[in-house]
C-alpha cells in the first residue's frame, strides 16, 4: 500500500530518456505476471454494469466526465500514452517520447495503427485530437493543461509539443483519459464521431442506457482485448446494480455499497476487488471566510474528529487513514512518514485558544451527492468534535445542483476527488492559489513558489523533497480536511478472471478493465 | 350524434387551453431551477472560460420569454428542437422512450385492468364474504407498500430464483416476445401497485347500485345473481370504472420513474430524471409537456366513454 509506483531506482532522467525501453516487454503484459497465472483466454459477453452514465453523454472527449464515458472511450479509443497497472508510462499510440530540457517534448506517433473507419492513423490526426482541447474556444475540461503549450506540429513521424516553461511531468498528462487519439480533418475531429484506434468497435451506444462493443479484428496490440463482445450498462441504482450482478445480468460492477460487500461476500456468487489508490473524500473550508482564515481554527478542526472510525464505519473498511494530504499512496512522492493527526481534543482546544476562542460553532454543509456517506460522515465528525468545545451543524443540502449551489459557495463543505497520477496535477487543479478549482481558497506563497520550482527539478531526490515539503504544507496549513482515502471497490463474477496487478489510477482497472480482463 | 361530437369538440379546445396554460407553468418552473444547463455539462470540472464558451454556443444568454417564444411556436410546429445537452432531437430521444414506457404502461394495464375488473365484480358479488375479504385485504396491503419494496421482493422471489431477470435490455434485437418476458416483473410490480384502487373502485360502484329499485325488480324476477350484476349493475357503474381506469393508466404512464429505476427500465420517467438533473430543459419541457397531454387525452377519452355508456347523458345534451 505504501511503495511508490515507480521503481525506487528509477531517476527523472531515466523517466524521461528510458522510457521507451519498457516498450516490448512493458506494453504487452506487465512483465511481473506470475507464470502461475492462467493465460488470458480470448472470447465471451463481458456486461459491466456502471454506477454512472446519463442522456447527455457523448463522443466530446472534452465533455467527459465520469465511469461510464471513461470506460466507453477505453475500449473504443487509444491514447498517446498508457499508465499501466503498476503506475509507469507505457506507449500506446506515441512509440516512445523524449524531451532534452522538460520544455520541448517529441512524441513518436507509432506506424500501421489503422482506425475503425480503416483510415491509417497519421501525426496530423494526433495533433488534431490535441488541438480539440486548445485555444479561446474550447470547452474541454482540459483546457488548462494546454494553457502552457505554445505550440504543436508535425515533424515527419513526430509530434512536437513545446511548453513555455519545462514540465517533467508533461507525458503523464498526455495519458489523460480526455485526451483520446480521433481521426482528423483538416485539423480538427468530429467530437461527435465514434470512429478510434481500440480494441472495440462500436455497434450501438444509446446515451445513460448502454453501449455495445465488438471486438476490432485489426487491433494492433497482441495479448489485448480478449472480449468477443462489450455491454457497458448505465445502472444507476445501487441496489439494482447488486441485483443485476447476483442474477448473472451482468459479470462486473462497479462501486459497491459498502453496508453490503460482507452479504455479497457471503453470497458466493461474486468476489470482491478493493484497490486503494489516490481517490480521497474531503471537507474543504474557505480560507478566506472567517473563522477558516486562522490556521488554528482549521488545525482545531483537523484534530476534532476520529479518522479511523469513519474509515471503519463510512466506508467498511475498504480505505485507510488519510493525514488531509491529497497525494496518495499511489503517487510517486507520497510523504508516508508525515506525522500523523490522531483524535485529540485537547490540541483542539489548544489550538482553539492559540486562536483567542474557547470554543467555536461552524455550520459544515454536506449531501451524499459529494460522495456517499458524506452526511454520516459529517454527523460522525460533528460528535466526535463536541468534545472539544466545537460544535459543527451539519446541514443537509439537497444532491441535487450540490456542485452548482453549495461546493466553493459555502464556506465550509463535503468533496472528492478522484486522485491524480501525478503529484504536479493534483496541486495545480486544486491547491495552487487562485487555480479554478481550488476549492478551499487557499493561497500560501512558498508552496505556489515550489510547485513552481519543482516542475522542472531534476534531482529525483531534491523533487521528492520538495513534494515532501509542498504535502506538509497542504496538510498542516492548507484548508481542506482530508480524513479518508477511499478504495475503488468493485465486484466480479467468479467467471472474470484480471491480471495480478490491477491498476490504482483510477476506477476499473484505470478503465482498462475491457482491454485487460477476460473471462477464466 | 351531433350532440357528442360538439362536446368532443369542446373537450378538446378546452384541453388544448389546459395544455397551453400548463406549457407556461411548465416553462416558469423550469426557469426556477437552480444552476444551468452548461454549469451540469462541465460538472466539477467547469472553470468561468469555459462556462461561457459553452452558454454562448448554446444560447442561453438570450431573455426567458424569447425562449419561451421560440420553444413554442416550436412545438406548435411539431418540432420539440434539440436537446442542448446532446444536440440530439428531441423527438428522436423522447421517440424510443415513449414507445418503452407506453409498452410497459399498456403490459401492467393489460395485467390489471381485466384482474381489478374481476375481483371487483365477484368482490361485490360475495360482498363481506370470505373471498371479498381476502382480496381487499391483500389489495390494500399492497398499494401500502412502496413500489421499490414490493419490486424488490419480487426480485428475491421471481429474479434471484431464476425465473425471470432482475433488469431489462431492450436493444435492436430484443423482439416482442422477449420483451414481455424481460418486463414481466416491473409490469408485475405495476399491476400490484395500482389494482386495488380500480377494484375497489368497481366493487363499491356496483355495489352502490344494488341498492337500487331496478336492482331488487331484477331481483324480485328471479335473476340470478351473476346475470343481475353483470347484465344490470355493470353497465351503470361503468362511468366511474372507466374514470378509474383512466386515471391508473395515466399513472402508469408517468409515474412510474421508481419502477424504471428499480428495474432498469429505459422509459421517460428516467429520461426526465436525468434532464433534470443535467438542467436539459427542453427535454424537460417536452417530457412535461407529453405527461400533461396523455392526463389531459385519457380524462378526455374517460369524459367521453362515460358518457356514451350512460343514456342519461347522452340525451342531456
Amino acid at each position: 500500500m505504501t511503495n511508490p509506483t515507480f521503481p525506487r531506482g528509477m531517476t527523472r532522467r531515466s523517466l524521461l530518456k528510458g522510457t521507451m525501453a519498457i516498450t516490448a516487454a512493458g506494453l504487452i503484459l506487465p512483465a511481473h505476471m506470475a507464470p502461475a497465472q492462467a493465460e488470458p483466454k480470448k472470447g465471451g459477453v463481458f456486461r459491466v454494469g456502471i454506477g454512472h452514465g446519463s442522456t447527455t453523454d457523448g463522443y466530446d472527449p472534452g465533455l467527459w466526465d465520469q465511469l461510464f464515458v471513461q470506460t466507453f472511450a477505453a475500449a473504443r479509443h487509444n491514447y498517446l500514452i498508457e499508465i499501466a497497472a503498476d503506475g509507469n508510462l507505457v506507449p500506446e499510440i506515441a512509440e516512445s517520447w523524449d524531451s532534452a530540457d522538460g520544455a520541448t517534448w517529441v512524441f513518436r506517433i507509432r506506424q500501421g495503427v489503422t482506425f475503425h473507419s480503416g483510415k491509417t492513423l497519421t501525426p496530423d490526426d494526433v495533433v488534431a485530437s490535441l488541438n480539440h482541447h486548445r485555444g479561446e474556444a474550447s470547452t474541454s475540461a482540459v483546457k488548462p493543461y494546454f494553457d502552457p503549450v505554445t505550440d504543436i506540429k508535425v515533424d515527419g513521424q513526430n509530434v512536437v509539443v513545446t511548453l513555455n516553461a519545462p514540465n517533467a511531468d508533461f507525458p503523464y498528462l498526455m495519458s489523460d483519459y480526455h485526451l483520446p487519439v480521433m481521426p482528423g480533418t483538416d485539423g480538427k475531429i468530429d467530437p461527435t464521431s465514434t470512429d478510434g484506434c481500440g480494441g472495440y468497435v462500436v455497434e450501438s451506444y444509446e446515451p445513460g442506457v448502454q453501449a455495445t462493443l465488438n471486438r476490432n479484428p485489426n487491433y494492433w496490440k497482441a495479448g489485448r482485448a480478449h472480449f468477443d463482445q462489450i455491454v457497458l450498462l448505465t445502472i444507476l441504482d445501487p441496489a439494482a446494480r447488486l441485483n443485476a450482478l447476483m442474477t448473472s445480468e451482468v459479470d462486473t460492477i462497479d462501486q459497491v455499497d459498502p453496508a453490503s460487500i460482507s452479504l455479497l461476500e457471503s453470497r458466493g456468487v461474486a468476489k470482491i476487488l478493493s484497490i486503494s489508490g489516490n481517490a480521497h473524500y474531503c471537507f474543504p473550508m474557505d480560507a478566506r471566510a472567517a473563522p477558516f482564515t486562522d490556521n488554528n481554527v482549521r488545525l482545531a478542526l483537523k484534530y476534532a474528529f476520529d479518522r479511523q472510525e469513519l474509515v471503519d464505519k463510512i466506508l467498511a473498511g475498504h480505505g485507510s487513514v488519510a493525514n488531509d494530504n491529497p497525494i496518495g499512496p499511489a503517487n510517486r512522492y507520497f510523504f508516508a512518514g508525515m506525522e500523523a493527526k490522531a483524535y485529540d481534543p485537547d490540541k483542539a482546544k489548544f489550538h482553539l485558544k492559540e486562536a483567542g476562542m474557547d470554543k467555536l460553532e461552524v455550520a459544515l454543509s454536506a449531501a451524499n451527492a459529494a460522495f456517499s456517506g458524506a452526511v454520516d460522515a459529517a454527523v460522525l465528525m460533528s460528535e466526535k468534535a463536541a468534545a472539544a468545545n466545537i460544535t459543527i451543524t451539519v446541514d443537509r443540502v439537497p444532491d441535487d445542483g450540490y456542485w452548482d449551489n453549495v461546493w466553493m459557495k459555502k464556506p465550509f463543505c463535503a468533496s472528492y476527488w478522484g486522485g491524480r497520477p501525478v503529484e504536479d496535477q493534483m496541486f495545480t487543479t486544486a491547491y495552487q492559489s487562485g487555480a479554478a478549482w481550488n476549492e478551499s481558497f487557499w493561497s500560501n506563497e512558498a508552496f505556489d513558489k515550489l510547485l513552481v520550482a519543482a516542475r522542472s527539478e531534476l534531482d529525483d531526490a531534491k523533487r521528492r523533497e520538495m513534494y515532501q515539503e509542498m504535502q506538509r504544507l497542504v496538510s498542516f496549513d492548507g484548508a481542506t480536511i482530508i480524513p479518508m482515502y477511499n478504495n475503488y471497490v468493485m465486484a466480479l463474477a467468479n467467471t472474470v478472471a484480471t491480471p495480478e496487478k490491477v491498476s490504482n489510477n483510477w476506477n476499473l482497472d484505470g478503465f482498462r478493465c475491457v482491454e485487460r480482463w477476460w473471462f477464466a | 350524434m351531433t350532440g357528442i361530437w360538439r362536446m368532443i369538440g369542446q373537450r378538446l379546445l378546452l384541453g388544448v387551453l389546459t395544455l397551453f396554460i400548463i406549457s407556461l407553468v411548465i416553462f416558469g418552473a423550469t426557469e426556477l431551477l437552480p444552476g444551468d444547463l452548461a454549469r451540469e455539462l462541465l460538472g466539477q470540472s467547469a472553470t468561468e472560460e469555459t462556462l461561457a464558451a459553452l452558454r454562448e454556443q448554446l444560447g442561453l444568454n438570450e431573455p426567458a420569454p424569447v425562449r419561451y417564444w421560440n420553444w413554442l411556436t416550436g412545438v406548435l410546429q411539431g418540432d420539440f428542437g434539440v436537446s442542448m445537452a446532446t444536440q440530439r432531437p428531441i423527438s428522436e430521444l423522447v421517440g424510443a422512450r415513449l414507445g418503452n414506457t407506453l409498452f410497459l404502461a399498456l403490459y401492467a394495464a393489460a395485467l390489471s385492468v381485466p384482474l381489478s375488473l374481476l375481483l371487483g365484480v365477484l368482490a361485490a358479488l360475495w360482498r363481506n364474504s370470505v373471498f371479498d375479504r381476502a382480496s381487499n385485504a391483500l389489495a390494500l396491503t399492497v398499494i401500502s407498500f412502496p413500489e421499490f419494496f414490493v419490486a424488490y421482493i419480487l426480485i428475491l422471489w421471481l429474479a434471484q430464483t431464476g425465473l425471470f431477470p432482475s433488469m431489462v435490455r431492450i436493444t435492436g434485437a430484443t423482439t416482442t416476445g422477449d420483451l414481455l418476458y424481460s418486463a414481466f416483473l416491473p409490469a408485475l410490480t405495476l399491476t400490484l401497485v395500482v389494482t386495488a384502487h380500480m377494484m375497489r373502485m368497481t366493487r363499491a360502484a356496483i355495489i352502490n347500485l344494488m341498492a337500487s329499485p331496478y336492482i331488487e325488480m331484477a331481483r324480485l324476477k328471479g335473476m340470478s345473481p351473476m346475470r343481475v350484476v353483470l347484465r344490470h349493475a355493470v353497465p351503470n357503474a361503468l362511468a366511474p370504472i372507466i374514470n378509474v381506469v383512466a386515471l391508473n393508466l395515466a399513472y402508469l404512464i408517468t409515474g412510474v420513474v421508481v419502477v424504471e429505476v428499480v428495474f432498469v427500465y429505459p422509459g421517460l420517467g428516467q429520461l426526465m430524471i436525468d434532464a433534470v438533473t443535467n438542467r436539459d430543459i427542453p427535454v424537460v419541457q417536452a417530457i412535461a409537456l407529453i405527461f400533461a397531454s396523455a392526463y389531459v387525452l385519457l380524462n378526455l377519452l374517460a369524459d367521453v366513454l362515460s358518457t356514451v355508456t350512460n343514456p342519461r347523458l347522452m340525451h342531456r345534451t
